[in-house]
């Protein structure tokens, strides 16, 4: 999928209106298959920036284009066929914790399923060998059958990416998928990754705080500093002095360990506790 | 404290609260009358043979109702629910779709409101004595009431992986079983075992106005003053509310 962003801006849904937006007039072009990592110091707006082309956040100015077609001017259900080309996935694994690892990975599928098949497979999972697959690319597939909640925060990680190798999406755009995991597994993850993307043509675009990895495995490094482009260069021609630009004052991200998991706050109502009813 | 005692001193005269009138002399030879005859409770087999049909045709209202109330408060409780709203993902939900939802809510607040009693007053006429009335009266009421707590608890659950699965372009229905109803499934389960519990109560009470069950035999045993059958009866529903009480509790810590 072709991704074009003109002079887009986007702001937190629950952020005060006069407040900076976390993205701004940020023009951006993928090609089909292109593979692009976004590094960045913590609040620089790529989570943002994902979920702006992800169709989860409406710009507030500026164009988006999927494949030369705005998707804000399409109708609900169209805008939802389009999210079910892409898939996009969050820092924190969205796995709900008494769920079996299998139906979690096969969840991929569910937007090229009918609603009888995601039923059945509900109660006897259709694609085992599928997941079994997915799985194995990084090494979980001994917990095909197992609870989430019994699972570490390094292989929630790993099965939530594997959801993306089920999915059919024609753009991955994940964001911190390295998180949790240690070096060794990070390797496998990413390549995992890598070469899904270019085996189905998928543009792949992913946000990373390790920047070693995103130099060794990606060929385009686009940087962002306080939701504005600091530069968008081939792999090879990022050198320390760029970088070392693009994390001032924040230089300890840089060489350090990846900072606490920066979501998009929630809605502001808050949620409302459920009330027992006694009569 | 004083505050409280001096407020309730007009509601009091209101409502003509004159509790010594239980000890005066005339209506103490009734109450003694009445309460004597509870000892000794009767026992013959006949008789306890009648009352465990009529403790398990309780039983059978309060699921039969129970069971009507599930088929009607799922889909309304799904159709109510915002985590579910795909224009709702982005900002504001369209027009439709709120109306949709506000009307679902609507529906399970007026059925809930009216107190089954009511509606079993309504069915015995309509459908004539026995268990009919008491299964459609709890049906009704209970389906609003369960309805909207299920709306309620899948609200307030964390939603990030249903949110997740709509965002990747899953349909409603896909992402409530796979997300919403695995996340909130223990809450669910248990409010529903609460709920059924509490249906068995409420068919004794219903009996009162001819739906069938103990509660039906209560009534006609005191309208005869037969306090020895009233009695067995009133040990025989505690007993039954005890059991209830104690299966609900285990079924809620096995499920959870």
């Amino acid at each position: 999928m072709r991704v074009d962003l003109n002079d887009c801006s986007a702001r937190h849904p629950a952020s005060k209106i006069d407040a900076a937006p976390a993205v701004r007039r940020l023009s951006l072009s993928v090609a089909e298959g292109e593979q692009v990592a976004v590094i960045g110091p913590s609040g620089s707006g790529k989570t943002t920036l994902l979920h702006l082309i992800a169709c989860a956040l409406r710009p507030s100015e500026g164009v988006l284009k999927l494949n030369g077609v705005d998707p804000w001017t399409l109708s609900t259900r169209e805008l939802q066929l389009r999210r079910g080309e892409l898939f996009l996935a969050s820092q924190v694994p969205p796995l709900p914790p008494r769920q079996r690892v299998i139906t979690s990975v096969l969840a991929g599928r569910l937007p090229h399923e009918s609603v009888m098949a995601s039923l059945k497979s509900l109660f006897y999972p259709t694609g085992i060998a599928v997941a079994e697959q997915a799985l194995g690319q990084f090494d979980l597939s001994d917990k095909l059958f197992e609870r989430v909640d019994r699972l570490s925060g390094g292989e929630r990680q790993r099965v939530a990416l594997a959801r993306a190798l089920v999915s059919k999406a024609s753009l991955f755009l994940i964001d911190e998928p390295l998180s949790a995991l240690d070096p060794t597994r990070a390797e496998e993850a990413i390549a995992a990754l890598v070469t899904a993307a270019s085996e189905r043509g998928a543009t792949f675009v992913c946000t990373l705080h390790q920047v070693a990895t995103a130099l060794k495995h990606f060929p385009r490094i686009i940087g962002l500093r306080d939701g504005v482009m600091a530069f968008d260069l081939a792999a090879s021609a990022v050198t320390p002095e760029i970088l070392r630009a693009l994390y001032a004052n924040k230089l300890d991200e840089l060489t350090g360990a990846a900072p606490e998991p920066e979501e998009l706050p929630a809605s502001t109502a808050a949620p409302s506790p459920a009330v027992m009813h006694c009569r | 404290m004083i505050a409280a005692l001096v407020l309730s001193w007009p509601m009091l005269q209101l409502t003509e609260f004159t509790p010594w009138v239980i000890f005066e002399p005339s209506s103490l030879k009734y109450t003694t009358r009445f309460l004597a005859g509870f000892f000794p409770p009767k026992t013959d087999s006949e008789f306890l043979a009648m009352l465990l049909r009529e403790t398990w045709r309780t039983v059978a209202i309060a699921t039969s109702g129970i069971a009507l109330a599930f088929v009607l408060a799922v889909p309304l409780a799904l159709i109510s629910v915002r985590v579910l709203s795909i224009s709702g993902l982005t900002g504001r939900m369209n027009a439709l779709p709120a109306v949709v939802r506000f009307t679902a809510r609507a529906v399970m607040i007026v059925l809930r409101s009216i107190p089954e009693l009511i509606w079993a007053l309504v069915f015995v006429r309509v459908v004539g004595l026995g268990p009919t009335a008491g299964v459609l009266a709890i049906a009704l009421t209970y389906g609003g009431m369960l309805g909207k707590v299920y709306a309620e608890i899948l609200e307030s659950g964390d939603n990030h992986a249903t949110k997740a699965l709509l965002q990747n372009g899953a349909g409603r229905l896909q992402s409530f079983f796979y997300g919403l109803l695995p996340q909130n499934a223990a809450e669910l389960t248990s409010y529903t075992v609460y709920r059924w519990e509490c249906a068995i109560r409420s068919s004794a009470v219903l009996g009162f106005v001819g739906a069938g069950g103990i509660g039906q035999q209560m009534e006609v045993s005191m309208k005869m003053f037969n306090g020895s059958e009233v009695s067995a009866m009133l040990i025989v529903f505690m007993a039954l509310v005890w059991l209830a009480d104690y299966v609900s509790a285990w079924l809620r810590r096995a499920l959870a």
